[in-house]
């Protein structure tokens, strides 16, 4: 890699380098390498051990598994993606608006939202065997566990959001006499975005998890389904394929929220 | 005529470890188009005695007469600035200047022509579609001044605004509004703990006193304009200071009359 000196320093000077954490290209690199590396440690300490495939199936073995089902897992790894989307969809248009009623009705925040705190607590998967009872196996009761993990800290980082604005702003603004709803639009909402988002990031993963727990249960499909049946018979290789297929899900979408968060909140304090 | 009349106002708070008495019988007459500076220490209620000014919050006695008429509510005809910029992250300087404009519904041509203006005379021209983030301090505290003019009010109330920048950006910036302030003739009132600053800037000194808030002394402060940097080494100058400081400090340090 060369490097171009401004014109006044000579080639064999020393440079102090501004960084000094590694670049993220390459740390993305070697950490590539090193999954590459314990990969492959995996798989001759497989073959060299003989260890059989239903204990401890080697990445070939699980990669043969993975395009040998790819038709099946596909279609499972919709189902709870759908899921697990709007379960997290349902929990947005929930929580947002409840998180603006609360901050703004003295009333819910002396009511409601100390119960919702108080709940926020409470173990929210454990209740998915009772919507099964309530609902049966469909996709809505794994759809409302989503949403119930998913709903505290997006409304938990909403109400702290929107009760963030500086008080020297907020006296600027009652200064000027703003209406309710000026002060809404223009300051306490996009305030809150980068802390709404950050509940996001929370919620999304949280969400895939509530899912696979839904789907745990009692389901005819979905990769929690298939994890438990592949289990249940013995394909360990298939098992860690869904398995496989949850965590490029949980990948996907949280990048996907961060992507949305670059493009709609610039602003937010890169962490 | 008077521009604020402050008349024999109180302030207690009542906050979680009992009553705190802020303000004491506050009796003070601001001129049109005059420069006063709040001077004193941390905590005898220069910013209480502002957001009292501003009708952000309400005396516990007394009253403020306004333009020859009680204020009651807060007035557009108010522009403040405050320690932090608190600018808009998610707006541009131009922006951030017309938050205000936008508020008030003013027209959008007239109030953008006046934001560049505005912007110009702090030196912020080329600077109109940059994020605050990507300013220096004292960089964001001009755009801040800028949004506190923009709808041309007649008051501007000031909050130890130069308080968080470092000693050159400080003097600078000083200089700056009264550069501002001969242009745009507006009656300010500049709440400082700094007694050089207080001085320099001031047609009066208003020196105040802690526990309860009360005001010490009121100094005419007899310097020419514009105001240099250098007078701050004149004999006159010096004795405004000595003043000051012998009596926000005589409550406070015990020496009590
Ligand atoms: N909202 C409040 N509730 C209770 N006490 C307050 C409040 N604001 C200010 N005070 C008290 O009033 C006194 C004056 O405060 P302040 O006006 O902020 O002083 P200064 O700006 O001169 O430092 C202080 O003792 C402060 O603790
Ligand atoms: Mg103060």
């Amino acid at each position: 890699m060369t490097i171009e000196l401004p014109a006044g320093i000579a080639d064999d000077e020393e440079v102090e380098e501004l960084t000094s954490s590694p670049s993220p290209a390459r740390t993305y690199l070697t950490a590539t390498l090193t999954l590459m590396a314990l990969i492959g440690a995996w798989e001759i300490c497989a073959r060299w051990a003989n260890l059989p495939a239903w204990l401890l199936p080697s990445p070939s073995a699980i990669a043969d598994a993975v395009a040998d089902w790819r038709w099946e897992l596909l279609q499972h790894f919709l189902v709870t993606f759908s899921e697990t989307l709007l379960g997290f969809g349902l929990a947005i248009v929930v929580s947002i608006p409840l998180a603006v009623a609360i901050v703004y009705s003295p009333i819910l925040q002396m009511t409601i939202y100390p119960i919702l705190l108080a709940l926020q607590s409470m173990p929210k998967v454990a209740i998915a065997p009772l919507f099964a009872l309530w609902i049966g196996f469909g996709m809505m009761p794994k759809i409302l566990v989503v949403f119930l993990v998913s709903f505290f800290p997006i409304i938990v980082a909403t109400e702290r959001g929107l009760t963030s604005v500086p008080p020297p702003l907020m006296e600027l603004i009652r200064s000027l006499s703003a209406s309710p709803l000026q002060t809404f639009i223009k300051i306490r909402f996009p305030t809150a975005m980068p802390q709404i988002f950050t509940g996001f990031k929370i919620a999304i993963t949280l969400s895939v998890i509530g899912a696979v727990i839904g789907e745990f249960v009692g389901a005819q499909s979905g990769l929690g389904y298939l994890i438990l049946l592949a289990s249940s018979q013995s394909r360990t290789p298939l098992a860690f394929g869904a398995l496989l297929c949850l965590t490029v899900m949980s990948i996907l979408l949280y990048y996907a929220v961060e992507l949305i968060e670059r493009l709609v909140v610039p602003w937010a304090k890169k962490t | 005529m008077d521009k604020i009349r402050i008349d024999s106002l109180s302030k207690t708070y009542a906050s979680k470890v009992g009553r705190v008495r802020a303000l004491e019988n506050i009796n003070l007459t601001i001129g049109h188009n005059e420069f006063v500076t709040l001077v004193g220490p941390s905590g005898c209620g220069k910013s209480t005695l502002l957001k009292v000014i501003g009708a952000l919050i309400k005396p516990s006695r007394g009253r403020i007469i306004f333009d020859e008429a009680p204020l009651l509510k807060p007035t557009a005809d108010v522009g403040i600035v405050f320690q932090e910029p608190v600018l808009l992250l998610w707006r541009t300087v131009l922006d951030n200047v017309l938050l205000p404009a936008e508020i008030l519904r003013l027209d959008k041509a007239k109030a953008k022509k006046r934001a560049m203006a505005l912007l110009k005379l702090v030196g912020l021209e080329g600077f109109e579609t940059r994020h605050p983030d990507e300013l220096s301090g004292g960089m964001q505290q001009r755009v801040a001044l800028c949004r506190a003019l923009i709808h041309d009010p007649s008051v501007l109330l000031m909050d130890e605004p130069f308080a968080a920048l470092d000693p050159m950006t400080r003097e600078e910036l000083g200089f700056e509004l009264l550069r501002i302030w001969d242009v745009e003739k507006k009656t300010v009132v500049f709440v400082t703990h700094s007694i050089p600053e207080a001085i320099l800037l001031a047609d009066r000194v208003v020196a105040m006193s802690p526990r309860p808030g009360a005001i010490a002394r009121i100094l005419d402060i007899d310097l020419a304009r514009p105001r240099t940097l250098d007078m701050q080494f004149t004999d006159k100058f010096k004795s405004y200071s000595d003043e000051i400081r012998a009596v926000i400090h005589r409550r406070a340090g015990g020496s009590a009359p």
